[in-house]
């Protein structure tokens, strides 16, 4: 074990500090959800219950968000399959070499980075000129899919980049078609990582705000519900609401992180 | 298997993912380019080719709200590096064991993939009038009335954009930073150079593309940021994208445009410039 150095102790007091800033705000709001009855927006605490986390499933507090709630989870599966049929095809595409690579690689990377607002209003164009109304399951599902597409479809590049390749040069010298090798070889070596990444995609979605905001259409998403709320809902339900939509995603992502590690594991393991 | 199919079978295996860009990204980008020219007579569109959506964002206020952004802008990527930078460097050279790198990495990962809207609103309880906040500065007697500055206002909005977009800058400087060949670290200190000189020398140069990369994303994010602006800024903060969303609201889309175009030139510009200072090929 080296010496640790006084800059070891300033930089771990730093990134203690760091990692303050980016949960504090989050706990403060898990603390006021479990408030009493009488509790207020802000500190101190008055009194502790699961009162509030109850009040979110009634209507008059927050508003209905059971829809709202319930096309989310719809939205974020459709995404989901999407998402992953693509990029999984995609990424097994970009393992050989062809022309044109570089700019489908650029076209994708141009999805990640180009301001939001110009996808969310350029979809919104489209719809206005052809004279389609916007949907939460149409144009708002094209808005999720730029979002989604180039993360799960860089994931699935540094998954492939690992991937060994002799499994499936055996399977063919063996006669299987590319399909029959698809379904036999590379889909149970991936199964386990494409969970992990379905599982982030369909929380990216889920969360997702800035790009559907302006084309979901007279229906919302869960995220746009909420956002909604921040004017008019002025008691704890609202905290509660967020503790319980947050407590959701994460559990989902720590799934996610354990799958995708358990796999790596596994090849790192074998080759 | 024929040869012919070897060939196409990449473009098969692209074509949903290639059509989903054409048509949900390449597409309305083109559309928005077209629509931009098109006439605007207070409460419909119709196809022409008039200048009249870009003289009418010629304007003075225009002007102050890109200034607003540029302020924006140059503020939170600040706060990103200077923040980002030392925890990142921490994560890379002084975590001992991969395991503790990947764990602690994660730690700063898993706020990014849960809802912005909730962790806006989070900010609340801390900085309000009658925020912890404020309650603790009050307690300790330093100031006398409750300071107003800290939520809905500019600096709420900086603070909540470093907050949301921070882990962009964090992970491309991690992941140069742990490419870094740790031999050169070593050999530099052999030569006798001092721990200052280590990172001067040696591993600044190096995590630059990573820096590079990190400033593009916070670039992107901010440049067309309206959320933010709008739940921390409460009303009186200016950005680009806050005013493009409210000419939307308002149906005016040859104008949205119009400034969605300029938006994105003005970004594109800042992007090229980042990446003559910093040769980002080498990490693609």
């Amino acid at each position: 074990m080296q010496k640790r150095s006084l800059t070891y102790y300033l930089l771990l007091a730093f990134f203690c500090l760091f990692v303050l800033f980016l949960y504090g705000p989050m706990i403060t709001i898990f603390m006021l959800s479990m408030q009493g009855p009488d509790g207020g927006l802000t500190f101190p605490m008055r009194g502790f219950s699961f009162y509030w986390l109850g009040q979110v499933f009634q209507e008059q507090r927050v508003g209905n968000f059971i829809e709202p709630f319930v096309r989310s989870l719809i939205l974020g599966a459709a995404v989901m399959a999407i998402t992953i049929a693509a990029s999984v095809l995609a990424s097994m595409g970009f393992r050989q070499r062809f022309k044109g690579s570089t700019v489908i690689f650029y076209m994708t990377i141009a999805s990640l980075i180009v301001p939001s607002i110009l996808v969310s209003l350029g979809i919104g164009v489209v719809f206005q000129v052809m004279g389609w109304p916007t949907n939460w399951f149409t144009s708002g599902l094209g808005a999720h899919l730029t979002w989604t597409l180039p993360i799960a479809f860089l994931i699935m590049l540094g998954i492939f980049n690992r991937f060994n390749p002799s499994y499936e040069e055996a399977a063919r010298d063996l006669g299987a078609t590319d399909s029959k090798t698809f379904w036999e070889i590379v889909m149970p070596l991936i199964a386990p990582s494409l969970l992990g990444v379905g599982l982030l995609t369909f929380t990216l979605s889920y969360d997702e705000f800035t790009r559907t905001s302006l084309v979901s259409g007279q229906s919302n998403t869960l995220p746009l519900e909420i956002f909604g709320m921040t004017t008019n809902v002025t008691s704890p339900a609202l905290y509660a609401l967020g503790t319980l939509t947050t407590i959701f995603s994460a559990s989902l992502i720590l799934i996610a992180f354990f799958a995708y590690n358990a796999v790596v594991r596994r090849q790192q393991g074998k080759a | 298997m024929s040869e012919t199919w070897k060939t196409l079978k990449p473009y098969a295996l692209i074509t949903p993912q290639t059509l989903v860009f054409l048509l949900f990204l390449v597409f309305p980008i083109l559309m928005i380019g077209v629509v931009s020219f098109w006439e605007f007579n207070g409460y419909s569109m119709t196809p022409a080719f008039t200048l009249a959506n870009y003289q009418g964002i010629l304007t003075d206020v225009t002007f102050k709200t890109y200034l607003n952004t540029f302020k924006f802008l140059e503020m939170v990527w600040l706060a990103t590096l200077l923040i980002g930078y030392p925890v990142a460097y921490f994560l890379a050279f002084h975590v001992p064991k991969l395991e503790w790198q990947i764990l602690l990495f994660l730690v700063c990962t898993i706020p990014f993939w849960t809802s912005n809207i909730i962790r806006m609103i989070s900010w609340v309880p801390l900085l309000g009038r009658e925020g912890l906040v404020n309650q603790m500065f009050m307690g300790v007697g330093l100031i006398q009335q409750p300071m107003e500055f800290l939520l809905y206002s500019d600096f709420a909005v900086v603070l909540g954009m470093v907050h949301l977009y921070i882990i962009f800058m964090i992970a491309p400087i991690f992941n140069s930073l742990m490419r870094i060949e740790r031999s050169l670290v070593t050999a530099a200190e052999d030569l006798g150079a001092s721990g200052l000189q280590v990172f001067k020398e040696v591993i600044l140069p190096l995590s630059a593309p990573g820096i590079a990369i990190g400033s593009i994303f916070i670039v992107t994010l901010v440049m067309g940021e309206f959320v933010t602006v709008r739940l921390m800024g409460g009303g009186q903060s200016a950005s680009v994208g806050k005013l493009i969303q409210t000419q939307i609201g308002s149906l005016q889309y040859p104008l949205a445009a119009a400034n969605a175009i300029v938006l994105l030139v003005v970004t594109m510009l800042i992007i090229v410039s980042i990446l003559r200072v910093l040769d980002i090929r080498k990490e693609l």
